[in-house]
């Protein structure tokens, strides 16, 4: 199990780093290509030329591409100094470098970003596992009444309607026509309650998309399951249906959910742009169309990087459960 | 279903004269071998293997038919999967009409796929359920791009009806069609390009008994009409005695005895044919009063870590000493029985 | 009515049909018979017969899952004196287990993989004594094991289904079955899935248990050889009917139905003389929806035209052919000892 463990954590590794040269290649040879210059962008457009050397110079962009991978790379570990001559600014480790348009580090400026997206996922996660598992199961137990009818037609509507529809309806009802909560975003350490209060609306609108498909899976894994021998087993030793359901079945039922839960809880930490956008939250989805649209370099291969850590260290954690869960798989 | 009075005695299988020592036998197999690695630790070192297949040899004539029993977990159908090339040896030689094929590639492989087909056990899963029976059975025509005389069509439809099959049921799927009709559905799939020998995995067990019946019947007869050769692979031993005309017991990997049917059944050498035969349950109540059966105890041990010298031992009532220290080698014990054993029983008769 | 006049167990014109899209499928179709504590009685039949619907209604274990897909169940099955049928399923849920207990084809499939052996088997017991502590369940768990003779079985009390060997499981499936000591055991295809020598272990002790504890068994199987290993009676069914019923000896010595003498004609047997080629029933087995008119069998019985046309026409019954010994077939007695001794019994 250590062994397998710590074989995964080396896997996680070279995986971000596969994920991070594939990133800074993109976005630091693209500009290249088109004939675009990186330098200009620190410095704007009206820049005079030695402005733009300077800079070029200080970011250490004359350099070649595998040079400046292995000065961004060593930032991130031991942290870098960018030195144009006398004009030096320390970068602790983890550096992830400087924004191109506010200058400000990046890394604390993801870190800042991130408490927006994990009271987001965290509070959607608890409300869309419960209320879609939970649908799920009695609509399996009740397969083919109307209860069973109306909430799978509720969960394909939750499926299929985008986010930026039902999250502007939720705001125009609830914010801003009956105005029981704010459209704002307020940081857990200032006030708690508003906190919660900004984020109920995006918590039930996201929780509504996802509980969705929760209710889908676990509504067609428990039907499954219940055609299992061993259910049989259970009713044959004159256990009570409660037990056969609860106990017996339901493990079962719950084990490919924590395999997609992991996965959409992994994705949701990296940022969730539609919600983001539509609540005006400013978390690492924001940042990440923000960036973009500003061709922040160094924010882009943030963001990416933070995302792609979040899912993959999602997946290992997904995987080590599942060996708890599950007998019969070792790990190793 | 031709009428059981018109079959021709057993012996006429058997189309050449020539005595079987100078003939080449149609398929040989020789040491042949499959180790699984099994690997641990941070750089997957290699510590073990399961030998699933661990050195055989056998061979088959032209026309016969060679049964190979043996209870799940010998080797039996990796050493199946091995001859017709889904699986590839570790070690050993598999030889088709005195050609080397243990190790040919895809393209080199094709011609033979031709003369060697294979039938499975499970007749629910091996037909495409979105095909039609048509395109199932001629399915074979159009991959090896034969030309067929009058259309694949007509081809097909005289396969089915050699199956036992309608050849109205050409544009029918699979899920209309019982288990037995699949089994013979499966059966014309594998005729299609007139093969010389057919590889059947279980080719019954998966079937209802009055339909097994029905299908070891139909093989029986297609191997009279069409001069087949089968490597019948099933645990049943008395499906085995029925059809075969030799049979090899395997156990953990390795053949134990191969010996000629009537041979084998009368006088089993080798003490774990002897406990296989005496498990096999018999309909009739009377006999179980009066024979004596021999129960082994114990489950078969690992592949992956097997006894050693004979494998058979830690299961065995008469195993001695030399048992451990010395595996027993396949030998000829008398004509056409060969058996691996350091004490052989029913060696004193004949 | 006083307990003693009925059998231990006896089954009345019982009928289990299921609605479905395509029609009614009458799995079971008006089947009777009497079990004795202490005796065995072998079900035989193949795919669709009806025999494994049997057993599940006998245990209740249709209605239990809800009323989706639950079959039509009609006429009368008693257990020591209580009709089963009639019983409120709250009240056969606590027989199950108890009285009546099941064990199934495949052992791996039959137990949680998420449970350790020892977990199910003390579930299964706590079930029925509640107010055991866990640890005695535990105890009467390992004894259970011991009993089936599985080795070191308080160090396997802990191991999942997983780790066991095929027959080990199997075993631990009867430790299951057994541990509250039920009087009534039906076990499914039992050694369908097993090799043949770990076969003649688990039928081995099914037989010592059976005398151990004196309970009544029904085995169910398509397996004629089993059968014979095991069972006192032996009831044949064909498409949701009975055709045959009678104690082992003499059905297989004299079998009276010619789906019987097909089912021995079909099977390959080793304390025989290899015949040419096997006599196989001619056809398939019968739709359950559409079952042929007359007796179910007529379509691929080789003698329907010796009875003149009833065949088609009218349902046969059960009759006494021989003392206890009863067949469904419009045939005459004397034309079906005739066919038997001129036709059957040579080939076989």
């Amino acid at each position: 199990m250590l062994v397998y463990v710590f074989r995964r954590l080396v896997n996680v590794v070279f995986m971000l780093l596969v994920v991070a040269a594939v990133t800074f290649g993109i976005f630091f040879m693209v500009p290249k290509l088109t004939g675009s210059d990186p330098a200009l962008l620190y410095v704007g457009k009206i820049a005079d030329k030695a402005a733009v050397e300077g800079i070029r110079h200080k970011m250490g962009l004359d350099k070649s591409i595998i040079e400046q991978f292995w000065l961004f790379l060593k930032g991130i570990f031991v942290g870098r100094d960018f030195n144009a001559g006398v004009d030096v600014t320390h970068c602790s480790a983890p550096c992830l470098g400087y924004s191109f348009k506010t200058e400000r580090e990046v890394w604390p400026l993801l870190l800042d970003r991130v408490g927006v997206d994990f009271s987001l996922a965290v509070g959607a996660s608890i409300l869309w596992v419960v209320l879609g598992t939970g649908t799920g199961v009695v609509s399996a137990l009740r397969r083919g009444t109307l209860l069973d009818r109306i909430t799978m037609t509720g969960a394909l509507a939750g499926v299929s309607l985008p986010m930026y529809f039902t999250g502007l309806v939720a705001l125009a009802v609830f914010a801003n026509n009956l105005g029981w909560f704010p459209n704002n975003y307020t940081d857990f350490a200032d006030d708690p309650l508003l906190w919660f209060e900004g984020l109920v609306l995006p918590w039930i609108t996201l929780a509504f998309l996802f509980a969705a498909t929760y209710a889908r899976l676990s509504r067609a894994t428990l039907l499954d399951v219940l055609g299992e021998d061993y259910i049989r087993t259970a009713r044959a030793k004159g256990l009570a249906e409660p037990v056969v359901i609860g106990k017996h079945a339901m493990r079962s039922t719950l084990t490919p959910i924590l395999t997609i839960f992991g996965m959409d809880l992994g994705g949701l930490l990296g940022g969730a742009v539609l919600t983001e956008k539509t609540f005006n939250l400013r978390g690492l989805g924001y940042e990440a169309v923000t960036s973009i649209a500003s061709s922040d370099l160094p924010v882009i291969m943030g963001v990416t990087l933070f995302a792609a850590f979040f899912i993959i260290m999602a997946n290992l954690l997904v995987d080590m459960l599942y060996a708890v869960v599950d007998p019969r798989v070792r790990l190793g | 279903m031709t009428d059981s009075q018109t079959a021709a005695p057993q012996t006429a299988t058997v189309p050449a004269p020539a005595p079987a020592s100078d003939r080449e036998p149609l398929l040989r197999v020789t040491g042949l071998t499959r180790h699984f690695p099994v690997t641990k630790g941070l750089f997957k070192r290699q510590v073990g293997a399961v030998r699933a297949v661990d050195g055989i040899d056998f061979s088959v004539n032209a026309g016969e038919t060679l049964g190979v029993v043996g209870e799940s977990g010998c080797g039996k159908s990796t050493m199946g999967r091995l001859v017709t090339r889904l699986d590839e040896p570790t070690g050993g030689k598999i030889e088709f009409e005195g050609a080397d094929i243990t190790h040919l590639g895809v393209g080199a492989m094709r011609p033979y796929r031709r003369d060697i087909q294979m039938i499975f056990q499970d007749p629910y899963s091996s037909l495409n359920p979105r095909h039609t029976i048509g395109t199932i059975v001629g399915a074979p025509f159009r991959l090896q791009k034969v030309a067929t005389e009058h259309g694949v069509k007509k081809a097909v439809q005289d396969l089915l009806e050699l199956c036992g099959l309608s050849p109205e049921h050409y544009n029918r799927y699979p899920h209309e069609f019982s288990g037995g009709q699949r089994q013979r559905i499966g059966i014309a799939r594998a005729l299609a390009l007139k093969p010389k020998m057919i590889i059947a995995d279980e080719p019954v067990s998966a079937l209802d008994v009055s339909i097994q019946a029905q299908v070891v019947n139909l093989l029986d007869d297609l191997q009279q009409e069409l001069g087949l050769t089968y490597l019948i692979i099933a645990h049943d031993l008395s499906v085995v005695r029925h059809v075969s005309d030799r049979v090899a017991v395997m156990y953990l990997g390795k053949v134990v005895e191969i010996a000629e049917r009537d041979s084998l059944y009368a006088s089993p050498m080798h003490p774990y044919t002897n406990a296989l035969m005496s498990a096999v349950p018999v309909p009739d109540p009377r006999r179980k009063e009066r024979r004596e059966r021999i129960l082994l105890t114990g489950d078969v041990p690992s592949p992956l870590n097997p006894p050693s010298g004979c494998r058979f031992r830690t299961r065995c009532w008469k195993a001695q000493d030399i048992c451990a220290s010395q595996e027993p080698p396949l030998t000829a014990a008398k004509a056409g029985h060969q058996v691996a054993c350091h004490f052989p029983e029913n060696s004193a008769t004949e | 009515m006083s307990i003693n006049d009925k059998p231990f167990l006896s089954v009345r014109d019982l009928k289990v049909h299921f609605p479905t899209d395509d029609g009614l499928v009458k799995s079971v179709n008006g089947l009777s018979f009497d079990l004795e504590k202490g005796k065995t009685l072998g079900i035989v039949g193949e795919s669709g017969s009806g025999k494994s619907v049997t057993s599940l209604s006998i245990m209740g274990l249709h209605r239990a899952g809800g009323k989706r897909g639950a079959p039509q169940i009609s006429g009368e099955i008693w257990l020591d004196g209580e009709d089963l049928v009639a019983a409120g399923p709250d009240r056969v849920r606590k027989l199950r287990g108890q009285k009546m207990a099941m064990i199934f084809q495949d052992p791996l499939t039959a137990m949680h993989p998420y449970y350790t052996v020892g977990a199910q088997i003390v579930e299964g017991y706590r079930a029925h004594h509640p107010g055991v502590s866990k640890r005695e369940a535990r105890k009467r768990a390992i004894e259970m094991l011991d009993r089936v003779g599985i080795p070191q079985p308080d160090k396997r009390v802990d191991n999942y289904p997983h780790e066991f060997s095929g027959g080990m499981r199997q075993r631990a499936m009867i430790a299951m079955a057994l541990v509250n000591d039920p009087s009534l055991l039906i076990a499914d295809e039992p050694t369908t899935a097993l090799d043949v020598t770990v076969q003649a272990q688990i039928l081995d002790l099914i037989r010592d248990l059976q005398k151990e504890f004196g309970s009544a068994v029904i085995i169910i199987t398509h397996d004629l050889g089993v059968v014979a290993e095991l069972a006192d009676d032996i009831l044949v069914m064909y498409g949701g009917k009975p055709v045959e019923r009678g104690p082992a000896a003499t059905l297989f010595e004299s079998p009276e139905h010619p789906y019987t003498w097909g089912l021995l004609g079909s099977m390959p047997r080793l304390d025989r003389e290899l015949q040419d080629r096997l006599t196989p029933v001619k056809g398939t087995p019968p739709s359950l929806i559409n079952v042929p008119s007359g007796c179910a069998f007529h379509p691929r019985c080789p003698y329907a035209e010796l009875t003149g046309g009833r065949s088609t026409t009218e349902v046969p019954v059960l009759a006494e052919a021989a003392p206890q010994h009863h067949a469904a077939c419009h045939l005459p007695i004397a034309e079906r000892h005739r066919i038997f001794a001129d036709e059957i019994a040579p080939r076989l």
